[in-house]
């Protein structure tokens, strides 16, 4: 074996002083010499680093970064070095499985197919295509996305259609549009090269992005380090590193955001001409933050007065910011408005579109974005806006078939709606792709006894045996990263490619093989009565995909598969004004919000309520972004004598999701082996409670029980990682999502995992 | 002069509209955000209830139980199901524009009575309405497919 540094006892490795451009590093680690590398990239975080798989015999061997590469120039995290032994499995589902008479059978692919089609046919006969729904992933490449966008949209015709990136993403997606106009990041990770400030918020980054955490930790060991300002409930590693870290309580970064706001504007550091020139709205964000004295976010909110001064005075007087942002915001009450207050205090700096300057508004997993640009999720394809007769002309075209066709009189249904349909028995055939929503979905109870309906015929396209494929009718093995070709991008924009590697085990199939089957099958045709999907492989399912994308913020059409195999990955936009790609966004202060080009057209942040297109139009920003602000609201569900604590959930360095790859890496596996209750040592002590004890975590919904951890948290709130299911441990019931609420913010649809509450009591282990 | 026929009217209707959004929130609490929405709204349509208090006070309202009657025209029993969550939506729609109708009187009284304090109430709430309606709108564009098209 050949390891260049053990990521597991030193998770970011060695500090290289970054001044301003930050030095290559190769990680590797291979457990025999590769005969060749291939390119590719890492699937085990949204990060995206750049990397190359080692290959021998047939098999992966190892894994190397790649040092030409923006994103992570050569380094790897714990997961990307560990992650990939999962390919190579014993228990990698190898054929089709049918359920008969209770139990899930092998079968051919083309008894698997044939039902398939027939049951899609059926159902659409009797109830129309409203009655099939599909959920997909994060994890899935941009070509596969894309051909399950147009399969769904233009050949069966359902809104029905949204990805697992609703659980971690969507409020970057909505925050994005809401106040800049369309999706689309304005900044770059080489921001962090030079920003003279850095602001995470609900964003633990040491522990979910450790290469871009490294990134800081270099810049904080060189010359003119930034200032960091953290706000999370938990002392995380990264709160440890922060010059001030605000710890609110649960489900307050309003008051927080808004009190910062407040203390920017009065303090003047603000400028006037930038926000008079390119925004609007923010007559109504002073009137509201000036609500928010510090004296009244303490009282809310449980920071110190001294503290969100001192959070206030960095972030008001630092030359250029970086802020970031994720689950802490975008899974906790009012999920948009919060995250939107981090893109207004850009705004109102002027902090935007220049170098040192990015808004991170992160994603959770390596492929989200792709779903959020290609239409697989609740959006059409290339950010186009559902409610503007024009972009669904544009996009009839472009498949060639009936606008009527395209489900857009009201908004794609997002995933919990999907879920709720599914319930009630209207949707039939739910087909779900690369996701294990049965660990991963708000109050498992209820999804599971969704996934066991008689009248529901559920299909797991997935590449083991998870809780979720455990309960389909049919199962369809899929190919994984390493053994098909395709293209992903993060959340700096950064597009790359990545090579098929090996051969698949048994009879997987890559996801846009059988989406493509599927399509054949189903015979849909265009409006010409050529087949609806003119495409046969990855490459050109790319080019189609530019196509789509021509003209848009996310425009692909300067790049090719060749182009991409070349060395580092390329930021979109890439065209013939950028062919090398661009690295910021709005360099020239014009937005995205024009009444014919933007995505949406903005929403009532308290309630979700859509602005009509004649609203919108009376009121066209052109060009100006929106300054949306938002007064605070209580959580619905508030800790009481019976259920006294709040519950928040989260992640742990070493896995991913349901750790359906990385709890198959022995050394990830034995570093985080199960699931724990983290409670501070106030609460420790009340409840007499001491480190390993077995404790009884139960909410209105559900019951679990883990062993206790002590330390890093604000009294009365406690943390479960939400990693943890049943495959690999069925005799406990573990799974911190047995806990949460089905409830959703009102904008971007996104589950609120961050907040319920929960009794404890210690049992015997 | 019929302030108080008006007051009486709008109190009533506001009174009915948040009993009403209550109701929906408990039966519908299966639906993702039915619940949490309709708690929202109806604390804007009891805050309204707080603010026209001095103003009843001050006119006197005539006793009306017309929003009660259309109230329970408008309801039937609980329903459940798709199209029962649609027709409570559409109910709730109309009782809101019956609140929203009530405000546009009252506020073309407020002028010619140059009775500013009445004049910025109405204002302020039929902001809120008007949010309370277009949400309804949002809502009931949603479910309407899915309930008459799709669902058994």
């Amino acid at each position: 074996m050949h390891e260049t540094r053990d990521s597991i006892t030193d998770i970011w490795g060695d500090r290289a002083p970054n001044n301003g451009e930050w030095q290559e590093r190769i990680d590797e680690r291979t457990i025999e010499p590769p005969e060749h590398w291939v390119q590719s990239a890492c699937v085990l975080c949204s990060n995206g680093c750049g990397m190359d798989i080692g290959v021998k015999d047939g098999k992966i061997v190892g894994v190397r970064g790649r040092g030409i590469d923006r994103v992570n120039r050569g380094r790897l995290g714990p997961k990307g070095l560990h992650g990939w032994i999962a390919n190579h499995s014993p228990d990698r589902l190898t054929t089709p499985l049918i359920r008969r008479n209770g139990r899930l059978e092998a079968a051919s692919w083309d008894e698997a197919m044939d039902l398939i089609v027939e049951r899609s046919q059926t159902i659409q006969q009797q109830r129309t295509a409203g009655a099939i729904g599909f959920y997909t992933s994060g994890q899935l490449f941009l070509e596969e996305y894309y051909t399950l966008g147009v399969i769904g949209k233009a050949g069966l015709g359902t809104p029905h259609m949204d990805g697992n990136t609703r659980l971690c993403t969507a409020t970057a997606a909505a925050a994005l549009k809401a106040t800049f106009g369309s999706d689309g990041q304005p900044g770059s990770y080489t921001d962090l090269d030079t920003t003279a400030a850095i602001l995470h918020i609900g964003h633990n980054i040491a522990s979910q992005q450790t290469v871009l955490w490294a990134r800081i930790l270099d810049r904080l060991a060189g010359k003119n380090p930034p200032k960091l300002v953290v706000i999370d409930p938990r002392q995380t590693y990264t709160a440890k590193e922060a010059d001030v870290h605000l710890a609110p309580k649960v489900g307050t970064n309003i008051p927080v955001m808004n009190g910062l706001l407040n203390l920017i504007i009065q303090a003047g550091h603000i400028n006037p001409e930038y926000i008079a020139a390119h925004t609007v709205g923010f007559e109504t964000l002073t009137a509201t933050v000036s609500q928010w004295t510090p004296e009244r976010v303490e009282q809310v909110a449980n920071v110190p007065v001294r503290d969100l001064q001192a959070a206030a005075e960095i972030l008001g007087t630092a030359r250029s910011l970086v802020s970031t942002v994720l689950q802490g915001v975008y899974q906790s009450m009012q999920a948009t408005a919060a995250a939107c207050q981090v893109n207004n205090l850009h705004l109102i700096r002027g902090l935007i579109g220049t170098p040192g300057n990015g808004i991170m508004q992160m994603n959770g997993q390596p492929t989200a974005q792709n779903t959020r640009e290609s239409g697989a999720d609740g959006d059409l394809p290339a950010f186009r806006n559902w409610d503007n007769p024009d972009h669904i002309a544009d996009l009839a075209r472009l498949w060639n078939v009936d606008p009527m066709v395209i489900p857009h009189w009201s908004p794609p249904t997002h995933s919990m709606q999907i879920w709720r349909y599914a319930e009630q028995g209207s949707i039939e055939l739910l087909w779900i792709s690369g996701t294990n929503p049965a660990v991963s979905l708000p109050e498992l109870s209820r999804a599971r006894k969704i996934l066991q309906k008689e009248d529901l015929f559920v299909i797991v396209q997935d590449a083991f045996m998870t809780e979720t494929a455990e309960l389909a009718d049919v199962v369809l093995p899929a190919a994984i990263w390493g053994e098909k070709t395709g293209c992903f991008t993060n959340v700096d924009r950064t597009v790359h490619i990545s090579h098929q590697a090996i051969d698949p085990p048994g009879e997987a199939r890559a996801d846009l093989d059988i989406f493509l089957d599927y399509a054949r099958r189903m015979d849909f045709r265009d409006r010409d009565g050529a087949p609806l999907i003119k495409w046969h492989n990855s490459e050109q399912a790319f080019e189609a995909w530019k196509e789509c994308t021509r003209g848009r913020p996310c425009d692909y059409t300067g790049m090719s598969y060749a182009k991409l195999s070349q060395g580092s990955g390329i930021q979109w936009p890439c065209n013939e004004k950028y062919p090398d790609g661009a690295s910021h966004l709005y360099t020239d202060s014009h937005f995205n919000t024009d009444y014919d080009y933007c995505e949406t057209y903005g929403h009532d942040l308290d309630t979700g309520a859509a602005t009509t297109p004649e609203e919108y139009r009376a009121d066209d920003p052109k060009g100006k972004a929106f300054l949306k602000a938002a007064d605070y609201l209580r959580p619905y569900e508030e800790p009481d004598a019976e259920y006294p604590l709040w519950l928040t959930t989260g992640r742990v360095v070493y896995h991913f999701h349901t750790r359906t790859k990385t709890g198959r890496s022995p050394e990830l596996n034995r570093a985080a082996p199960d699931a724990f209750i983290q409670i501070s040592e106030p609460d420790a002590t009340q409840y007499g409670i001491a480190a390993g004890d077995s404790i009884a975590v139960t909410s209105r919904r559900g019951k679990i029980i883990v062993p206790a951890r002590i330390g890093d948290i604000i009294p009365g709130v406690v943390f479960i990682p939400f990693h943890y299911g049943y495959w690999d441990n069925g005799n406990r019931t573990r799974a911190a999502n047995e806990l949460t609420l089905t409830e959703w913010d009102p904008i971007s649809k996104q589950p609120h995992f961050k907040y319920a509450a929960v009794k404890i009591n210690k049992v015997e282990a | 002069m019929h302030i108080g026929n008006y007051l009486a009217l709008i109190h009533g209707s506001e009174q009915q509209l948040a009993d009403a959004l209550d109701t929906i929130a408990a039966h519908h609490g299966d639906e993702p955000d039915i619940l949490q929405t309709c708690q929202l709204l109806a604390c804007w349509s009891r805050q309204h209830l707080e603010l026209l208090k001095p103003i009843v006070d001050r006119y006197s309202e005539d006793k009306n139980d017309e929003p009660e009657r259309l109230s329970s025209t408008l309801f039937d029993e609980p329903r459940n199901g798709s199209l029962a969550l649609l027709r409570d939506l559409h109910d709730l729609w109309l009782l809101a524009h019956e609140v929203q109708l009530c405000w546009t009187v009252l506020i073309q009284a407020a002028q010619a009575l140059r009775d500013r304090e009445l004049l910025a109430t109405c204002q302020q709430c039929s902001v809120d309405t008007k949010r309370q309606i277009s949400w309804l709108m949002t809502r009931i564009k949603q479910a309407a497919p899915q309930a008459l098209v799709v669902a058994a």
